[in-house]
């Protein structure tokens, strides 16, 4: 398993040891000195740092975060991160987002279209860190289109939701067309399917080139 | 907060004077953009003279867009539109704040947001009541004579002085989801009308707001297909024919209307395609137009009568 980013840890809650971040409390999380507990089961980037992929978060650094619904792992993210900007298309789950983001001076929400990256232009900075966990058909190529937020080297942790993009398909098929998508400007480092967690979905790390 | 916005006006001020000097100074400033881009650099969202949202200085995000990818806190900090980073997010945090909160109020103050809140409180209240309905039945069915059911026995259950209770409460309970629910039906009614008046004039009320529902609002509803449309509320019937299960759903919620459920058994797989154009033609001149178009209901009359003679002429046929 690979080294927890600066900023998360393995909290003991109870019996169980479990991912935390220290911010302010969001929901009904457990909490244990201050820590908040980061449930692999409710939030895909937690469960892909308990199946030990390096999601490229770090201490301070400027993220980008595609689909922040109502907020549960951005909450998690902006703990860790530095300035963290939260697109969201929905005005519902908008709501809690806002209540997530009102003690959270780092993070910036935004009721934009993913698909319509230019839509932010004027606000998002260069980021080092992309992560993407949008419903919707064309998870790739919203995943490419975002790419010129990031910095060159700066990472992709992306959730494909293998339903989203057509529910007749095998989700493998689907995957592999998403991969060769993501190569046109991310190198892809590593993969890992999250069914433990969270059924079809894959998570994919990227760098850009 | 008021302070601030007063504050960011009086620097915003002071860059606008600057005019041509400013430009000069930024230049340099634009290289470290992640895309090059050689056209004239569009302006960062702190930069628009004018917010298209809302009164100016109002303390909003203006809607804007830009291709290139900017280091928009140095740019804002050369610009002396602020200080430092640490009072750029300061600002840009509070901005986005207001603007989202504000998006977020106008969204939902939408009337066919307000039409979809109402019907799924309308039907979840209905099945709420039905469920503590059986309940009662259940438990003074055993106590009474005469036993009954629905809400017009947990009527009588109430209203009997013989009977437990806390039976009696939970009577009184279903009485009073029922008529909350007639109270919500009634403000369906003129919610649907308001924000889809040619939707509800084809599909009724109610049928009107659970359709918006289910598509997720009024726009969404408008740019799906007909065959979308027709089968909204089957979604598990659609999944399991895509697996290659089962046959194809012949309709979802709009089994309920009368266009459907009084034409023959052999006609509904037509009559509900039949239905679903026309509603989501209403339903598109709704969004896009706003305005009734009466012509709408005779032609959905006229369909539906075609089919259903077309039953009737086989069937003398037949004979």
């Amino acid at each position: 398993m690979s080294e927890l980013p600066d900023g998360i840890v393995r909290q003991q809650f109870g019996d169980d040891r479990r991912l935390a971040t220290r911010g302010p409390r969001v929901g009904a999380e457990p909490t244990a000195d201050g820590w908040r507990s980061w449930a692999p089961t409710r939030s895909k980037l937690a469960a892909m740092l308990e199946l030990g992929m390096d999601i490229g978060l770090r201490d301070g650094q400027a993220v980008l975060y595609l689909g922040a619904a109502a907020g549960t792992t951005v909450s998690h993210v902006a703990d860790v991160a530095g300035p963290t900007y939260a697109v969201e298309f929905a005005t519902r789950p908008m709501r809690d987002l806002l209540e997530v983001a009102a003690d959270r001076p780092n993070l910036f929400p935004l009721l934009k279209d993913a698909r319509r990256p230019t839509s932010y232009g004027h606000i998002v900075e260069p980021v080092d860190l992309l992560v993407q966990d949008v419903a919707t058909r064309g998870q790739a190529d919203v995943a490419v289109r975002n790419a010129r937020y990031l910095r060159p080297g700066g990472r992709l942790a992306l959730v494909v939701k293998s339903r989203s993009e057509d529910v007749t398909a095998p989700p493998d098929r689907v995957y592999e067309r998403a991969f060769e998508q993501l190569e046109e400007v991310y190198t892809v480092h590593d993969h890992a399917r999250l069914d433990r967690f969270h059924e079809d979905h894959l998570a994919v790390i990227g760098e850009r080139r | 907060m008021a302070g601030k916005g007063a504050a960011f006006l009086a620097t915003r001020g002071r860059t606008q004077h600057m005019g041509a000097g400013t430009e000069m100074s930024i230049g340099p400033l634009r290289k470290p953009q992640v895309m090059t881009d050689s056209d004239p650099p569009e302006p960062g969202w702190f930069e628009h003279e004018d917010s298209s949202v809302g009164e100016p200085g109002t303390g909003g995000v203006p809607r804007g867009r830009s291709e290139a990818t900017r280091d928009w806190p140095a740019i804002a900090i050369e610009a002396e539109v602020v200080s430092d980073r640490e009072s750029y997010y300061e600002m840009l945090h509070e901005r986005t704040m207001t603007e989202a909160r504000r998006a977020v109020e106008r969204g939902e103050r939408a009337g066919d947001r307000q039409a979809m809140h109402c019907v799924r409180a309308m039907d979840d209240c209905r099945r709420t009541a039905n469920e503590l309905a059986e309940r009662v039945e259940e438990w003074a069915g055993g106590l009474v004579s005469n036993p009954g059911a629905g809400v017009e026995f947990a009527r009588r259950v109430q209203a009997n002085p013989e009977l437990p209770s806390a039976l009696r409460t939970l009577a009184e309970r279903v009485v009073a989801l029922d008529r909350q629910v007639e109270r919500l039906r009634t403000d369906v009614e003129r919610l649907s009308r308001d924000a889809a008046p040619n939707l509800t004039a084809l599909a009724g009320p109610v049928l009107a707001a659970r359709l918006i529902a289910l598509a997720g609002g009024l726009e969404t509803l408008a740019k799906k297909p007909s065959g979308t449309l027709q089968v909204l509320g089957a979604e598990s019937a659609l999944f399991a024919h895509l697996r290659g299960d089962a046959p194809s759903p012949k309709h979802g919620v709009i089994y309920t209307h009368e266009a459907i459920r009084n034409t023959t058994a052999s006609d509904r797989g037509s009559a509900a395609r039949a239905l679903a154009g026309k509603l989501t033609l209403a339903a598109r001149v709704d969004h896009y137009s706003g305005t009734r178009k009466p012509e709408l209901d005779a032609q959905l009359r006229d369909r539906i009568e075609r089919i259903r003679s077309r039953a009737t002429t086989a069937e003398a046929a037949d004979e």
